[in-house]
């Protein structure tokens, strides 16, 4: 049960006691709040007097007469603006003029409650008020976590890049200071691991080249006809070199369709990332089969792999920024925890979708399906 | 040094690992190098190291945290060294200088990850008081 502070702002005793007995036993429920919301009132005979309590307590929400015996309420709602505090405020009100209703208005009150008002009128209104503020306050409170979410990439992305930078600074230092001897055969390994490490900083690096250039909406001016056979063959030839060293055997088809319409890059980054997961966790002499297919409704690219698997577990976590599996199956694969997040992306800007079927031990299988809708040219009819 | 000293490390990046513990050996410490906070669980439940260092962010984000909590649980006497790298990437500091982070933090040093070799040989003498 949560508590919200209604402080009322009005000359007239009466109508201070009524806002209170209304009030002190109403609460608002809404489907999207956790919990009811009750009031506590507090209670200002004065402006001055309520600029003092508001200033002290600073209330959720204010009820306030505009006819004041000092300062007018317009002067009271206007201090609340400059102070930029989070209340809201309506105006209680027996005879609307409508300059002060546009001066209130601009100033900020959200609601006019006639005076005099019924329970009822009174009870609509702070519920109104009431959904309003949480509505309100959710929304700046999802803006202060969409912020930490990117502070948090950051932190994690600059994590990622100095952890090689510090290892092969390590090593050159054992180097430089013959900690291992004075013969170079000592630092095989030494030397070994580091030039490991660059490879897998040089792909966390193409791999945020990519991220920059997805921009995370579709550029209608780089649509073009994409050949499938072509892409397809591409992104076998870029990831051979890997797979000839593990012996990886490729099967690959493309049926219902020669070309798709959409951005070449957008594809290659899909075609690159799964391709070149499907070799980097399989076993030695496994298959990867890559099959591309259009029916009336849906584009679909399957990319299925016999290797290490995943459990269910593992799976969740696929399309995460920055998260790897760690297992000691994947322990000497390097990776930057990028690729299947920009896929996912890629994926959502042609509004399809991702689904992964994967055992351990048995390999994984990532099929992207695309309505046709989304890479069709209409005008020609592609 | 007459007694040799066990060091319990560890740190999910395989070379930090290996470069430490290279050091570490040569300086004349047993040294138990792990990858995880699993095997580093495994560890505590199976010995008592003389001292222990921990990366702080390992299978989770807290790792480092939670294998202190644990390691002093069970051998309370036994100095831990929390080394990380997160207050030069992110700005966040936390010291040990505060009680109340001395509280919810149950090491005894906090490190900066990349502090020379010999600072670090330096700094585990003097909580071995040896």
């Amino acid at each position: 049960m949560a508590q919200l502070k209604i402080l009322v702002v009005d000359d007239e005793p009466g109508i201070r006691s009524g806002v209170s007995r209304i009030l002190g036993n109403f609460h608002v429920t809404y489907p999207f709040m956790d919990e009811d919301y009750t009031f506590n009132i507090l209670e200002a005979a004065t402006g001055e007097e309520g600029i003092e309590i508001i200033d002290r307590v600073m209330p959720d929400i204010l009820l306030l007469d505009n006819k004041l015996p000092g300062i007018q309420g317009v002067e009271v709602l206007e201090y609340v603006r400059k102070k930029n505090y989070d209340i809201v405020v309506a105006m209680i009100t027996s005879y609307a003029s409508i300059d002060v209703a546009v001066k209130a208005h601009n100033d900020g009150a959200i609601d006019f409650i006639p005076k005099p008002f019924t329970p009822q009128e009174l009870k609509a209104s702070i519920e109104q008020i009431t959904k309003q503020q949480y509505l309100r306050r959710i929304t700046h409170k999802l803006k202060v976590e969409g912020r930490k979410v990117r502070f948090q990439f950051l932190s994690v992305l600059s994590h990622e890049l100095k952890a090689p930078l510090n290892a092969i600074e390590g090593y050159l230092r054992m180097m430089q200071e013959r900690q291992m001897g004075d013969s170079l055969d000592e630092y095989a390994s030494a030397i070994e691991r580091s030039l490991q490490r660059i490879e897998s900083m040089r792909n966390l690096i193409m791999d945020l080249l990519d991220f920059t250039k997805v921009n995370f909406e579709r550029q209608m001016e780089k649509m073009q006809n994409v050949n499938l056979k072509e892409l397809v063959s591409m992104a076998v030839v870029t990831v051979s070199p890997y797979a000839i060293h593990k012996d990886i055997r490729f099967e690959t088809s493309v049926n219902g369709c020669e070309t798709i319409w959409a951005d070449p890059n957008d594809f290659e980054i899909i075609l690159n990332n799964l391709v070149s997961n499907a070799v980097k966790y399989n076993k030695p002499g496994g298959t990867v089969t890559v099959s591309v297919d259009c029916n009336e409704n849906e584009f679909t690219i399957r990319v299925a792999d016999t290797g290490i698997g995943m459990n269910s577990e593992e799976r969740d976590m696929l399309f995460e920024e920055f998260s790897r599996i760690r297992n000691d199956k994947t322990r000497n694969i390097s990776g930057s925890g990028l690729g299947l997040s920009i896929v996912k992306k890629v994926v959502d800007l042609y509004h399809g979708v991702i689904n992964v079927e994967s055992s351990p031990d048995r390999g994984s299988a990532f099929s992207v399906i695309i309505p046709m809708s989304q890479v069709s040219n209409l005008k020609t009819g592609i | 040094m007459s007694k040799i000293y066990t060091v319990l490390l560890a740190d999910d990046d395989p070379d930090y690992l290996f470069q430490v513990a290279f050091y570490l050996r040569k300086a004349g410490f047993e040294v138990m190098a792990v990858e995880s906070q699993a095997e580093a669980e495994q560890v505590i439940a199976r010995m008592k190291p003389d001292i222990a260092i921990f990366d702080l962010m390992m299978e989770s984000d807290d790792s480092g945290f939670i294998l202190c909590y644990k390691i002093k649980r069970k051998y309370p006497e036994v100095p831990v060294v929390l080394a990380t790298a997160v207050s030069r990437e992110t700005g966040i500091t936390f010291g040990l200088s505060g009680g109340q982070d001395r509280e919810w933090i149950r090491a005894d040093l906090y490190l900066e990850k990349g502090v020379r070799p010999e600072q670090l040989e330096l700094e585990l003498r003097k909580l071995l008081k040896i």
